[in-house]
């Protein structure tokens, strides 16, 4: 049978974010996906060389629209491993309750892009309507709606006070409870099942060597979540990774629904054992060694490599992003799949790629 | 019963107060410690030039000589670095996040 190919993005209704792909397809079915890169590269990893590395941070949050903060929060761990900074542990608690909202408000925006992926409109604008309350809350603890802007190295930019903790517990219940409802609707409502349910399978053991991390490895049964190695306030507060057997686009929702959940339970039970005291630490001196630090982000696990040599500049600077670990596996997805699940399968990996590109 | 769960929240949503407001008749209310735009009072600067060498982006421009300040509200991401350094208090973020300018040079202020 002759192959067509068929250009994918980097402008299409689904992405928002450019990447294109060349699908080789025969008849309605893809054989072959060939992804091209590199529409929005920035050259953040370069700017380190200029950039003062206590000002860096407001650099490292701007990889990333969505997941800002931990971007911010992993570079500030970064330095402040190689610099042996402690940090005071009420800054840990608010890094930790400020990276939980991070992750609720993408993976609500996940949620609401995959319902306008598979035509649910009505289901994506009840999840972005939900993650508008967490941006609102977002916006009265730290300033900012997406960039956050509370990191910095020795601690955190900002308190909450007694108030803001219960406006915080407040709102929390009130998007718990919806929470729960748009959630019942992507895991029992008939058409998101038919539409999600076997499509593109990525066994256990595909998953792992394809390198895959977040909520793509755990749909397909591995329990590996970086919140485990205890970071920040993770040490202690109770959480177990949540994790589907199944690997396919429907399990790989289901993860990110009970990730939501857990996350307002991680966000309780930091704000209940939050300690008093210092929010930040004064930091002298400059870097001088090398590091690699890793943390979890809302799509998977973010690894940043810093090297440095005692001046005001890093020498080098180097972030591999949870896109980018997952992309290998959404080509194995695409190969074999109709031509109809492409959307859903681009989409089920939570493709970030002005993440990927930097 | 799985199969009206969206029924159900569709229902209730068309029986409860749009969570949207009519902007822009009626305007966003703002949120108590949202960083919007950078306020610079006159009265008590000195003008010492530390908030235009802590500035990140570089928006901030300080002529001691000529007693000048010059924001260039393009280029401020309200960090507040400047604010949180001012040694007299001249510089706030306020919740309002300003009007948008038709050219760069509206967004430039210079009230030295």
């Amino acid at each position: 049978m002759a192959r067509t190919i068929i250009p994918f993005g980097p402008q299409h209704p689904v992405l928002p974010e450019p990447i294109h792909l060349d699908l080789v397809v025969e008849d309605e079915k893809v054989v072959e996906a060939r992804p091209s890169i590199g529409f929005v590269h920035r050259g953040l990893e370069k700017l380190v060389e200029k950039k003062d590395f206590l000002e860096f941070v407001y650099v490292a949050e701007r990889i990333c629209g969505i997941c800002s903060f931990i971007h911010g929060q992993t570079y500030c761990q970064a330095v402040e491993a190689i610099m042996d900074i402690p940090v005071p542990p009420r800054a840990n608690y608010l890094r930790t309750v400020w990276g939980e909202l991070s992750r609720l408000h993408s993976h609500l925006l996940w949620l609401g892009l995959m319902a306008d992926g598979m035509g649910f409109e009505s289901l994506f604008m009840h999840s972005w309507r939900v993650r508008e309350r967490v941006l609102n809350v977002v916006e009265a603890t730290t300033g900012g709606r997406v960039i956050f802007g509370t990191c910095k190295i020795g601690g955190a930019r900002r308190d909450m006070d007694a108030a803001a903790i219960q406006n915080t517990l407040a709102q929390l219940d009130i998007i718990e409870r919806d929470l729960g409802d748009i959630t019942k609707v992507f895991l029992n409502d008939s058409s998101v099942k038919r539409r999600l349910c076997g499509v593109g399978v990525l066994s256990r053991q595909e998953a792992y060597e394809s390198g895959c991390v977040g909520p793509v490895l755990r749909a397909s049964g591995v329990a590996q979540d970086l919140r485990q190695l205890g970071y920040a306030a993770y040490p202690e507060l109770q959480m177990e990774p949540i994790t589907r057997t199944e690997g396919d686009s429907f399990a790989r929702c289901a993860v990110r629904c009970g990730e939501l959940l857990q996350s307002v339970s991680l966000i309780r039970q930091a704000l209940a054992k939050i300690p008093p005291g210092e929010i930040a630490v004064k930091v002298t001196g400059n870097p001088n060694g090398e590091i690699i630090m890793r943390t979890e982000q809302p799509r998977g696990e973010v690894v940043y490599c810093l090297k440095a040599n005692g001046s005001r500049n890093l020498q080098r600077f180097r972030v591999r992003t949870p896109t980018f670990a997952n992309l290998p596996a959404m080509l194995k997805l695409l190969q074999g799949c109709e031509l109809a699940d492409v959307p859903v399968l681009v989409l089920t990996i939570d493709p970030c790629i002005s993440c990927t590109e930097r | 019963m799985p199969y009206f769960e969206m029924a159900r929240l569709a229902l209730k949503w068309a029986l409860t107060k749009p969570p949207t407001t009519r902007y822009p008749f009626a305007p966003r209310q703002p949120i108590a410690g949202s960083r919007g735009q950078l306020v610079y009072t006159r009265d008590g600067c000195v003008y010492c030039t530390v908030c235009a060498k802590k500035c990140p982006t570089g928006a901030l421009q300080v002529d001691r000589a000529q007693k000048r300040f010059i924001l260039d509200r393009l280029r401020c991401i309200s960090c507040a670095c400047c604010v949180e350094i001012c040694p007299k208090n001249s510089l706030s973020l306020s919740t309002d996040h300003g009007v948008p300018v038709a050219s760069k040079e509206d967004a430039i202020y210079g009230g030295g």
